[in-house]
């Protein structure tokens, strides 16, 4: 049983959890997942790791409530444990000899792309974080992108933070103005929706500058086996799991990957309305 | 004692096709003690039988035989378990009818009938083998139903091995090496123990609270079991060496990844590879409508391949209500890879096998929007929608011995490519070693497709006190053949470490 040790409501959807994993914690990297199960009932949830301290022996996840299994893992509090908590999966983040990068956030990808900022910042790399948000009130992790980063570009849909506009917008600003200076980004990564990265990936490409996602498919196993997790990249398919989940941005299927996420949807909207039901009639 | 010269084999009592076709319950229902009783005393007590060399565990069928035609069944138990630690798993799941039961000299023994009009005795084919699969069966579910579970005083030898991965082979090895007094840890990477038995072989084949049983006997001889461990990620070989004192490690890391075909639309969604299908309802439980996991309800499945897989992937849909079940195989009937029983199964349940075919696209449906905001919104989009199929033909013999197929040309027959319509399609082509042992432990090789290499005498590894075996060596093979590589693989582990202290 893996204790939740603490617990921080972020934003209204998004939560931040410290789980006593400590043999995660000793080997988790930047960039890698894990998976846990709230019960011995649960479905298998893949988590990007959001931080880990050796230590302490702890592993910290941030996740948005969007169906029935996040609604649920949402009920535990503090002192709770949860039944399964494996990793670290997947591949480290390649993050050593990067001098000026871009570190670009969608929404809930920010709690992804921090520990990558983090760690490159700690490296001594110029770390340009490049957030993006639909509204003010949805912001997470300002104070901790803004002590990591040498700049701080914020963007929201509706211009309550920062500059009204996508990231894109956003990043293509900072691009033109680090053009011919010896400040130009050697590597993007972008961490967001797919349709995000998609935008991001157009963009670089256009500027010949490389860029790394993270995809974030459906998995079951997290370790190989099923292949729920392929993604096409540069026309080959790849496993998020144990190929990634970082994959070359303009490689990526993009629309594959976005279609193949809409797997379950209808299922995933009835259950989360009954779990919402449940919720409301205090069960 | 009288022998039962009966020629046929007591026949299995199963649920009936039309019932079972709608549940998860086992298929076989299995002899009752008086079936038992009266097909062991078709077994002549060979003084050299051929049923045990067939065995890749050589249990002393003979002997256990003779138990239960006394009907003393806990006797008959005891003397198989000297061999096989999973009896009731390898006598649901194993291919008697080509290893033991292949060897029976009652399945070489003519049968003669009377033709009634030269009133002479003619030959007609020859008799059935003793029902050895099922007589284990029978005697592994008897002890599980009736003794109650023990404990086993076993004084500890204070050597530590490590075990990775608690499939069949890895079960069998750490039972093997808990009994010789080794304190054994299992590293499992998912949240159970069983490996392919919980996660591959359906509950109708395989109830799971029979693998758990196992597994609790497995517990009580002191072997340690750790879910929830990546060897690999979570914690290196190397580091179980250095680190945490185990002297050995046994690699039985299974074939899980899984190998498609490689065609246009395999992406779609409705395509799954048999592990992610399979995993999903017998790991995850998806066939029950309480479960966390989804599954797709499909209306019509094809699923491509011809092995044991393929079958448990054409069964598990119907049960889940499809309609239509197709087997798409590119060789024919005989060359089917799959279990006679399987097969036989399969059709009686109303899969159609549609043989000599392979696919070489997945069309996908593209009408309408993805968009659920748009008028013409259309949830299947990006759904696959048919299987676009080609005739093959058998030509020379390739590598593995079995006739090539080639495919058939537009110009030889002009309905050479067709399309079977579907909403789901599974793949079941194969799957190969995982490749994360080889990928974070230095000095540990591969052959070209994957497979760890080992000295075939004593199932090491390239590196020091580390063995391997199961489908890890071989690719995917079967229970048995993995818990006989487990067998060994404790025999030489047990082996090292006495020569080394």
């Amino acid at each position: 049983m893996f204790k939740i040790v603490k617990k921080d409501v972020l934003n209204p959807t998004i939560t931040r959890l410290v789980v006593d994993a400590p043999f995660v914690a000793k080997k988790a990297q930047p960039g890698q997942f894990i998976i846990l199960r709230t019960t011995a009932e649960g479905e298998r949830l893949p988590f990007t790791i959001a931080g880990s301290d050796p230590e302490k022996g702890t592993v910290t996840i941030i996740y948005q409530v969007v169906g029935a299994s996040t609604l649920e893992l949402n009920q535990f509090e503090e002192g709770d444990c949860l039944a399964d908590f494996v990793g670290p999966l997947g591949k480290p983040s390649e993050l050593e000899g990067l001098k000026h990068v871009a570190i670009v956030g969608g929404g809930a990808g920010c709690a992804i792309a921090y520990p990558l900022a983090y760690k490159l910042h700690e490296l001594g790399a110029d770390v340009c974080s490049v957030a993006g948000f639909r509204s003010k009130d949805l912001v997470i992790l300002e104070e901790e992108f803004d002590a990591a980063s040498k700049k701080f570009i914020k963007m929201s849909d509706d211009g309550t933070w920062g500059e009204q506009g996508f990231v894109t917008a956003g990043l293509e600003k900072e691009i033109l103005a680090r053009q011919g200076t010896d400040e130009q980004f050697d590597e993007v990564i972008a961490i967001g929706p797919i349709i995000m990265m998609k935008n991001i990936a157009l963009l670089t490409k256009k500027y010949g500058i490389k860029t790394v996602v993270s995809m974030n498919p459906i998995m079951i196993d997290g370790t190989g086996m099923c292949g729920c997790c392929r993604v096409m990249v540069g026309g080959k398919m790849k496993f998020a799991c144990v190929d990634g989940p970082d994959f070359d941005g303009w490689e990526v299927d993009f629309d594959s990957a976005s279609e193949r996420n809409t797997m379950y949807r209808s299922w995933e909207r009835t259950k989360y309305e009954e779990g919402c039901n449940l919720l409301k009639e205090g069960k | 004692m009288a022998f039962n010269m009966r020629a046929t084999k007591n026949p299995m009592p199963t649920q009936a096709p039309e019932v079972r076709r709608h549940n998860f319950d086992e298929v076989a229902i299995g002899y009752t003690e008086e079936m038992a009783i009266d097909e062991a005393k078709r077994c002549m007590q060979c003084k050299n039988p051929g049923c045990v060399p067939g065995c890749p565990v050589h249990i002393n069928i003979p002997a256990f035989i003779a138990e239960v035609a006394e009907g003393r069944f806990e006797e008959a138990y005891q003397i198989i378990t000297q061999s096989s630690s999973l009896p009731a798993v390898c006598g649901r799941v194993c291919p008697q009818e080509s290893q033991c039961e292949k060897n029976c000299i009652r399945a070489k023994m003519p049968v003669r009938e009377k033709n009634p009009e030269t009133g002479k005795m003619e030959v007609k084919g020859m008799g059935e083998a003793v029902g050895i699969g099922r007589l284990e069966r029978f005697v592994a579910d008897y002890h599980r139903t009736h003794a109650a579970p023990t404990t086993p005083e076993i004084k500890k030898n204070g050597h530590k091995v490590a075990v990775i991965g608690s499939g069949p082979s890895g079960l069998a090895c750490a039972y093997d090496l808990a009994k010789e007094g080794y304190e054994v840890t299992i590293f499992e990477a998912l949240h159970v123990a069983g490996g392919v038995l919980m996660y591959g072989i359906p509950e109708f084949r395989l109830p799971k609270a029979i693998v758990q049983t196992e597994v609790e006997g497995l517990k009580r001889m002191g072997v340690k079991i750790l879910t929830d461990v990546v060897v690999g990620r979570s914690v290196t070989i190397d580091e179980l060496m250095s680190e945490y004192g185990f002297e050995a490690c046994f690699v039985g890391s299974g074939a899980g990844l899984p190998r498609f075909p490689g065609i246009p639309g395999e992406n779609a969604k409705g395509v799954y590879s048999a592990n992610e299908f399979l995993t999903r309802v017998n790991l995850m439980k998806a066939y029950q409508s309480s479960s966390a996991t989804p599954i797709q309800h499909a209306k019509n499945v094809v699923v491509v391949g011809g092995g044991n897989v393929a079958m448990d992937a054409l069964r598990t849909p119907l049960r889940l209500g499809a309609e239509h079940v197709t087997c798409v195989y590119r060789r024919g009937r005989e060359e089917l890879p799959a279990r006679k029983e399987e097969i036989e199964h399969a059709e009686e349940e109303g899969v159609v096998f549609d043989l000599l075919t392979n696919p070489i696209e997945v069309i996908e449906d593209r009408s309408g929007s993805p968009s659920p905001r748009a008028a013409d919104f259309n949830p299947n989009y990006g759904a696959v929608k048919a299987i676009k199929v080609q005739k093959q033909k058998l030509g020379e013999p390739d590598a593995s011995g079995r006739r090539k197929p080639v495919p058939v040309s537009p110009e030889e027959d002009p309905n050479a490519i067709y399309e079977i319509p579907c909403d789901c399609f599974i793949v079941a082509i194969g799957t190969s070693p995982n490749p994360l042992i080889k990928q974070t432990t230095p000095g540990i090789e591969t052959n070209p497709h994957g497979c760890l290499i080992v000295n075939e005498e004593t199932n090491e590894t390239t590196k020091d006190g580390v063995f391997a075996g199961g489908d890890a060596v071989t690719g995917a093979a079967t229970v048995i053949l993995a818990m006989g590589a487990g067998r060994k693989g404790a025999k030489y582990i047990d082996e090292y470490i006495k020569n080394k202290a």
